[in-house]
């Protein structure tokens, strides 16, 4: 009987949720002249408020850009902090437009919740710091080595897996927090501190000598973060993707905040349709037509948000690696604007 | 013969001044001679390296972390943001409407508190129906040439302060009917107010703040989307409303029963034998009671962090993820600890003092 009840309580409100999607999250963000973004209460380099209270980050860029293309104005965005266990509740209720909230890709929140992920905005992944001065190269050269780990994480259960696959012998040193292990590696407790490598090189700036600790090139786990909006609006699915489309495609090119309007006489073609004086322009999104180049005008290319953000320009200095362009050795691709 | 009388011999010199009164207090036999030694030499060992830490080597000057650099506490870490720690985001030239509302629930505080103050009557209306709709005007915006201020923008010590007086305020009147409710001999209205009182009471406030953050909205249809603050104030009024229903449930039966027997006798209809005659009587000595739930709600207002919103916890948390200031978050701990607890400390000796102020006539003398 209860579970009878429940069924037709998740129907009917599939059913609901089906009915307001079909007005169109677009409309609604137009008719609102505000875009109502959600971000983390505070990971360093993603979504975090700095002291005059503006957000800044990887994920908040995001919404900025969805903003820009979809508002023509890189500043109109609520931005609404949630924590990890809101987050698809506050997605799924239509608090938020946009889900921006270093959100892993996995097949059951794709799939399971009415909800898709529109790209990958960070490849994360599971890694290792070790001191400089150890001299080591690769992961497999820390047979027998201790390891700084917090405990009960799905980090530790990947790091015994890793192990024992390669046949590494280790030794697990456990700590209640991130921070504690951290810290503990670099007082010299452990020779390795693992734990997702955007969260290790925000430790890394706390030690007492930066500089003298390096990530091992290996990366255990898959943890793609990109945003998330509601199932079943496929033209905002659209707009959500193409925005993050447009700042890679950016970069591809060469274009950047500063030399956009110039730009813009370009002769390549690529460039052309890039920044909407050719090509789709903002045909089939339902958006203005100069909606890239506002993009690329108000937030700036990829590699633009990422070094100002976790990058070699902010105080995280996270390295480019697989989240370099594909042409540039690592993953991020984006498909063609023609 | 001349008889005078002899001047008193000055006490034993080891039974007055410093260390007479040590001599009482912490050596007056060999275990506790011991246990103050012991006790004294931790305090100092603890005591030492932690003031060195906060005072002796901190920074307190600077715009950045660049100025922390004598390796004790880094307050430059709280100076720069302070702002933002009592006010959130709250635009900084609006700053002097949450000042006023706070200045002004202070003021009529201090009206209602203080004995011997004229027009009490007029004061409690003041804040209770007055107050409310102009801090509402004035938190909010909008009307009188003040631009809006959206509550996501709401932050910082602030919030703890307007969740923990809205709570308190909107709870008293709904605690007082739910506890008449649960003394009334009526049977329908006396379940229904303990069934009220006794779920919320089993149920912790994280749960509650979750539910109305989390579930509720899903009960909702898609373009509704109530405020998350006014849900998070929803469910603590709520909730403090069973709390507040005992506190003056625990009044009520303090009342002789020859107060409510007089009053009876006197032909006054429930409501007027409650209004003129219990209520003023059981709302006195409720006081300490209520303030006491106070600072137990002021304390609690911090468990929204769980849902997002940013009390001072979250501001100071989210603040120390700020790359540029990561690794700071004990100062920032410490900060809040110190701002509740001067808050709270302050609260708590003003409930004392008060008690010993109203205790006229119940209990014996004292």
């Amino acid at each position: 009987m209860m579970k009878k009840a429940l069924a037709t309580a998740i129907v009917m409100s599939t059913a609901i949720s089906g009915l307001a999607a079909a007005e169109g999250t677009l409309e609604a963000v137009k008719a609102r002249g505000v875009l109502h973004c959600g971000v983390t209460s505070g990971v360093p380099g993603f979504s975090v408020p700095d002291e005059q209270g503006n957000w800044k980050g990887l994920d908040v860029d995001v919404c900025r850009s969805v903003a820009a293309a979809t508002l023509g104005d890189a500043t109109k965005v609520k931005y609404i902090p949630l924590t990890a266990k809101e987050r698809f509740t506050a997605l799924q209720s239509g608090e938020i437009d946009v889900l921006s909230r270093v959100t892993t890709w996995t097949q059951t929140r794709d799939t399971q919740l009415g909800l898709n992920f529109t790209g990958v905005t960070y490849y994360d992944g599971q890694g290792f710091l070790v001191k400089k001065d150890l001299g080591l190269t690769s992961v497999k050269e820390l047979d027998g080595a201790t390891v700084c780990v917090q405990s009960g994480t799905t980090t530790e259960l990947n790091l015994s897996d890793y192990f024992r696959a390669n046949g590494i012998t280790f030794t697990p040193v456990v700590f209640d927090t991130n921070e504690q292990a951290a810290s503990s590696f670099d007082t010299g407790r452990c020779d390795s501190f693992t734990t997702d490598l955007s969260q290790a090189y925000g430790l890394r700036t706390r030690m007492s000598d930066p500089d003298a600790v390096v990530a091992l090139p290996e990366v255990i786990s898959k943890e793609p973060l990109g945003p998330v909006v509601r199932q079943g609006d496929d033209q905002w699915f659209n707009i959500v993707k193409w925005s993050l489309f447009a700042m890679l495609n950016a970069e591809e090119l060469g274009v950047t905040s500063a030399n956009a309007d110039e730009m813009k006489s370009s002769e390549n073609p690529n460039i052309k349709r890039l920044l909407g004086v050719d090509g789709p322009k903002g045909k089939g999104l339902d958006i203005a037509d100069d909606w890239s180049y506002q993009i690329i005008k108000q937030v700036g290319n990829y590699a633009e948000s990422f070094d100002r953000n976790v990058g070699k320009d902010s105080a995280l200095k996270i390295d480019r690696g697989i989240n370099a362009l594909w042409n540039q050795g690592g993953f991020q691709y984006a498909p063609p604007m023609r | 013969m001349k008889y005078a009388i002899e001047a008193a011999l000055p006490p034993p010199p080891n039974t007055v001044g410093v260390l007479g009164w040590m001599r009482r207090h912490l050596f007056n036999g060999p275990l506790n001679s011991v246990a103050t030694l012991v006790i004294g030499f931790l305090a100092v060992y603890w005591l030492i390296p932690v003031v060195q830490w906060m005072l002796i080597d901190a920074d307190w000057v600077g715009e950045s972390r660049e100025a922390c650099t004598s390796g004790g506490a880094c307050w430059v870490f709280i100076s720069t943001r302070l702002d933002q720690f009592l006010y959130g985001f709250y635009p900084s030239g609006e700053y002097w409407r949450l000042n006023l509302s706070f200045i002004m629930l202070a003021i009529l505080t201090a009206w209602l508190m203080l004995p011997n103050m004229p027009f009490k009557g007029w004061a409690s209306f003041l804040t209770l129906v007055i107050y409310p709709i102009v801090t509402f005007y004035l938190l909010t915006g909008g009307a009188f040439d003040m631009p809006a201020v959206d509550t996501h923008l709401w932050g910082g010590f602030s919030l703890n302060l307007i969740l923990a007086v809205i709570g308190i305020v909107a709870a008293l009147p709904f605690g007082i009917l739910l506890a008449l409710g649960r003394r009334s001999e009526m049977p329908i209205v006396r379940s229904l107010s303990v069934v009220y009182i006794e779920i919320w009471r089993g149920v912790p406030l994280i749960t509650v703040l979750f539910m109305a953050s989390v579930m509720l909205p899903l009960f909702f249809p898609e373009d509704i989307s109530f405020d998350k603050l006014l849900r998070a104030m929803i469910g603590i009024i709520l909730f403090q409303s069973a709390y507040m229903a005992e506190v003056v449930r625990g009044g009520l039966q303090a009342i002789p029963k020859g107060q409510y027997e007089a009053a009876d006798a006197l032909g006054l209809s429930y409501w007027k034998k409650m209004i003129m005659i219990i209520l003023p009587q059981a709302l006195k000595m409720m006081i300490p009671g209520i303030v006491n739930t106070f600072i137990a709600l002021f304390k609690d207002t911090s468990l929204v962090v769980i849902i997002g919103l940013f009390d001072l916890l979250a501001i100071v948390q989210a603040a120390s993820n700020d790359p540029d200031w990561i690794g700071y978050a004990t100062e920032g701990y410490i900060f809040i600890a110190l701002m509740f607890w001067i808050f709270c400390f302050g609260m708590s000796r003003y409930s004392q003092h008060l008690e010993r102020l109203l205790h006229t006539g119940h209990g014996g003398r004292n």
